[in-house]
């Protein structure tokens, strides 16, 4: 958030007026929700046309569990010029070594070498050097230009190997979340605590694609192609193994926020994981060339403190690992539910179409291909 | 002079002609359909890489013109790819075809006939004082195996490549995208696109290494030859030991798409992962492909206009080999995401990095070649200089990269996409650029204008910074590659990478002004228009040179 400001004022002073509009009316959307906090209050978005409400949105409570407001600037790009906030130790320890190590070192040598040619440039051109050396050997320095790349790479390598290490060595895990990679969606599956949903993209509401009964995107849920319909939610504090495979074609698990990104291969069962202490939303999206939509199946996670996982686990008819399973719930175990605790504490909720999710993957304007 | 016609076995009458037409020149579909010419065949290959880059380049138009604002709004316009479909899925499927598209006529047709089959072609003969290539039919064939290549290629994405028309796999034909899920012909034609053209460089290969093995002029020995002619030989080997790997990678698809195999399907015991260790095998030899013949060009040119011997020869010729060797035993850093053990992982991020130490060696070599000379900036040494500025920059991107714990983040981010373009983009192609500035006099026999080349330079140093730079920005703010929109957020930097296209574009533009009115009306360029500086044995020729040269072989002291 704090670099949404220059970026404007960047875009406003350097470019064209339409990309400084294009800034403009992004940034001011996230800004009106407050930071941090779950706010009680719908945002703007879903308060916009109140006497005409969309047959597919299902009124849902912006801030309760699994709809969590997100935080502007955290977990969700936000057009700066560095690295994502981290939120788990991996991710600051990686960011760190980024931050201070690699990049101010790159910044250093392409700086040196730029002044090197700069320096010989200016010194030895021909007016002022008109008779060129014969130099064409030089031991002593040809030794030192081999060592000490060797020195800055080992010193690059030792916190390297160590970061690795590091990724590779989860505590024993609280709690396991099955991700499975679809075209164009991810399903997610609790199994230790008997959940599972499909999470698609959120669409616009002007989206000429999406079905009547689809809900559409508001701010409250995060930014335009990075909102899903169902977020993963986990507990703060807690350790969380994915296990991540795909069905049809590798795609790829990514949250920016939490330092992973695990391919999911078709076939094969790989495992990451994230220990994230601060409740909030986070954003990623698909990062493997997965056909067409590849760009439109984003990643939610939402991190909320243990006891509201439970809450959210029991509402979605779960059970807590160990505890008794609860009886079987029709509508969270239907694998393309569109139900979220706002809309089964509803009395009347919305029909979960059977065909409604499927047709996500096929838009309206042209059924027939 | 008779030397050579003996040894051809010409009868009285051919060995008369040579001697007194060495220049001669047969007709014209003789000339440029059957060549066996190694000067007219780099010709043809440098047209075709021009074409072909064109194409290319064009294609990078498209994208950047639809990424300049977020939202679809320029793939829904009726193309000739896809013309007229309303479907959503094929719009972003023609992005993919277009990604696709993109990478391999710039890595397959573009960049290597340019280096390799153009430049290598016309100056490894001249440069080590042959008369032409060792097999002159096989260095025919090899140019007109790549025209169909280019062809399948083009043609593929007018038929049903699954969800829409053309492949829209990447240009790395991932497994199981390119199997199962890209049903219609369009991918086959890609696969055998790049059998034709795998064959196509494997011959070429075969070609340079033989010549430059076996027809060095008397007292050339391996320690005295031109640092271009080191980087082809060097290059030679890597396609010839990297490119059936590549070719076997892809009729094992070929085989699981129609065939019924499972190499790469889990259902029937296959591995996707295995297809990427196959491609990634070749893939990262082919990125030095694609670079070495560039390190040649630009030793040469620096030297030249350095008016000095190259700094350190032995430590650059060298420093070529062992990023030719090392370069086969790092090729899973591509693959960090994919899941792999940590002592592997642990492994390919060392090896990796191993490789920046040789490449440290020369760009510190090349400054020391221009410390203590006494330099002139024409525009093949602007090329040259920007080429070690900007493959420096995109260098150490990659020494970033090359941990594997910093990819979970940076993988399949636009942070790759700058770096891969810094070093290929903006050094390959700023390679390729300096090296036909520097020698188009001596190909065409006339001076191109100063004047237009140096504005081609600046307008595009400027032009690609400005397109390439802002997408490290996108990469570190986590905006994946291959997608043909965007969150709002990354929209002002796509902006900004959209206008320098723009301004990429005029450059090359005054590049073909330049490049047709200095062919039409350039002053005629005499056999050595550099100077002292200029020592290879191109330069003792004629420019142009004759259609047949060296009949009496020079000596090297």
């Amino acid at each position: 958030m704090r670099r949404i400001g220059w970026a404007i004022a960047l875009a406003a002073a350097w470019l064209t007026p339409s990309a400084a509009t294009a800034q403009a009316a992004s940034a001011p959307a996230p800004a009106q929700t407050s930071a941090a906090a779950p706010a009680a209050t719908p945002p703007a978005g879903t308060a916009q046309n109140p006497g005409k409400p969309d047959v597919g949105q299902p009124a849902i409570v912006p801030g309760s569990v699994g709809h969590m407001i997100p935080t502007p600037g955290i977990g969700e790009p936000d057009g700066r010029k560095g690295l994502q906030d981290q939120v788990n130790p991996i991710g600051r320890e990686a960011s760190t070594f980024h931050d201070n190590w690699l990049l101010p070192l790159c910044a250093v040598i392409s700086i040196f070498v730029l002044g090197l040619l700069l320096w010989a440039m200016i010194r030895y051109r021909r007016s002022v050097n008109p008779t060129p050396s014969r130099n064409s050997h030089n031991t002593t320095i040809e030794v030192i230009w081999t060592l000490l790349p060797v020195l800055i790479l080992v010193g690059i390598a030792i916190p390297s190997i160590r970061l690795l290490r590091h990724q590779y060595s989860p505590p024993p895990a609280d709690l396991t979340v099955k991700v499975t990679g679809h075209q164009w969606y991810w399903s997610y599956e609790y199994p230790d605590n008997g959940v599972s949903f499909d999470s698609y993209m959120l669409k616009e509401k002007d989206d000429p694609t999406r079905q009547a009964n689809q809900r559409y995107r508001t701010d409250a849920d995060g930014p335009r192609l990075l909102a899903a319909d169902q977020r993963i939610v986990i507990p703060a504090g807690k350790v969380v193994k994915f296990i991540v495979t795909a069905d049809d074609v590798i795609h790829s698990f990514a949250v920016p926020a939490f330092w992973i990104k695990q391919d999911a291969n078709p076939g094969q069962l790989r495992e990451t994981w994230a220990k994230v202490d601060r409740p909030g939303v986070y954003f990623g999206q698909c990062s493997e060339l997965c056909g067409a939509r590849h760009a439109f199946m984003p990643i939610a996670v939402e991190v909320v403190p243990p006891a509201q996982f439970a809450a959210w686990v029991a509402s979605k008819g779960g059970h807590m690992a160990g505890a008794a399973p609860a009886a079987p719930d029709s509508t969270a175990s239907s694998p393309v539910s569109q139900s979220n605790i706002a809309a089964a504490a509803q009395p009347t909720p919305p029909a979960p179409a059977p065909g409604a999710a499927p047709a996500v993957q096929q838009p309206a304007t042209a059924q027939n291909k | 002079m008779s030397t050579t016609a003996d040894s051809l076995h010409l009868t009285p009458h051919e060995a008369r002609d040579a001697e007194h037409h060495a220049d001669h020149k047969p007709g014209f579909f003789t000339r440029w359909f059957m060549s066996t010419n190694h000067k007219d065949i780099g010709t043809l290959y440098l047209i075709f890489a021009i074409i072909a880059g064109v194409i290319g380049g064009s294609i990078s138009g498209i994208m950047r013109w639809e990424l300049m604002e977020p939202g679809i709004q320029v793939l829904n316009r009726a193309w000739p790819i896809g013309a007229g479909t309303a479907n959503f899925d094929e719009w972003t499927h023609h992005w993919n075809v277009l990604i696709t598209a993109h990478g391999l006529i710039m890595v397959f047709f573009t960049v290597m006939p340019a280096m390799m089959g153009g430049f290598g072609n016309w100056f490894v003969p001249l440069m080590i004082g042959a008369p032409d290539m060792a097999f002159p039919r096989m260095n025919n064939i090899s140019f007109w195996l790549l025209v169909p290549s280019f062809l399948l290629l083009l043609g593929s994405t007018f038929v049903s490549g699954g969800t829409g028309l053309g492949a829209g796999t990447g240009w790395t034909l991932y497994a199981p995208l390119s199997t199962s899920g890209s049903s219609g012909p369009a991918v086959d034609m890609v696969i055998f696109s790049l059998h034709l053209a795998g064959a196509a460089s494997i011959l070429g290969a075969i070609n340079f290494i033989t010549t430059i093995f076996n027809m060095r002029a008397p007292g050339m020995t391996l320690h005295k030859m031109p640092l271009f002619v080191w980087s082809v030989l060097v290059t030679a080997f890597l396609l010839l030991l990297s490119l059936p790997v590549l070719a076997g990678a892809i009729t094992m698809l070929l085989t699981d798409r129609n065939f019924g195999t499972t190499f790469f399907d889990a259902s029937g015991g296959g591995n996707v992962v295995l297809y990427q260790h196959l491609f990634w095998f070749f893939g990262h030899p082919e990125v030095y492909i694609m670079i070495i013949p560039g390190f040649g060009m630009v030793s040469q040119i620096v030297a030249t206009f350095s008016r000095k011997p190259v700094f350190g020869y032995l430590g650059m010729a060298y420093a070529m080999v062992s990023i030719g060797v090392i370069g086969f035993v790092v090729w899973a850093h591509h693959m960090f995401t994919t899941g792999m053990s940590v002592d592997e992982k642990m492994y390919f991020t060392a090896a990796t990095m191993v490789i920046a130490v040789p490449t440290g060696v020369k760009i510190f070599s090349w400054i020391a070649t221009m410390w203590g000379g006494s330099l002139t900036f024409e525009t093949p040494m602007l090329f040259a200089i920007g080429f070690i500025f900007l493959f420096t920059v995109g260098g150490v991107t990659g020494v970033v990269l090359a941990n594997g714990g910093v990819d979970n983040y940076f993988q399949d981010t636009y942070y790759v996409v700058a770096h891969f373009h810094y070093v290929l983009s903006l050094g390959a192609i700023f390679a390729i650029f300096g090296g036909f500035y520097y020698w188009f006099p001596k190909m065409s026999g006339r001076m191109y204008n100063e004047l237009l080349g140096k504005l081609h330079f600046f307008i595009m140093f400027i032009g690609v910074n400005i397109v390439f730079f802002p997408m490290h920005f996108l990469g570190l703010d986590a905006m994946p590659r291959r997608i043909p929109d965007y969150t709002p957020a990354y929209a002002h930097w796509n902006y900004v990478s959209t206008i320098g296209y723009m301004i990429t574009i005029a450059g090359v533009a005054l590049f073909f002004v330049n490049l047709f009115w200095s062919l039409a009306a350039g002053k005629k360029a005499s056999g050595n228009p550099w100077g002292e500086g200029a020592t290879t044995l191109e330069w003792t020729l004629p420019s142009p040179p004759p259609f047949h040269q060296f009949s009496t072989l020079p000596r090297i002291d």
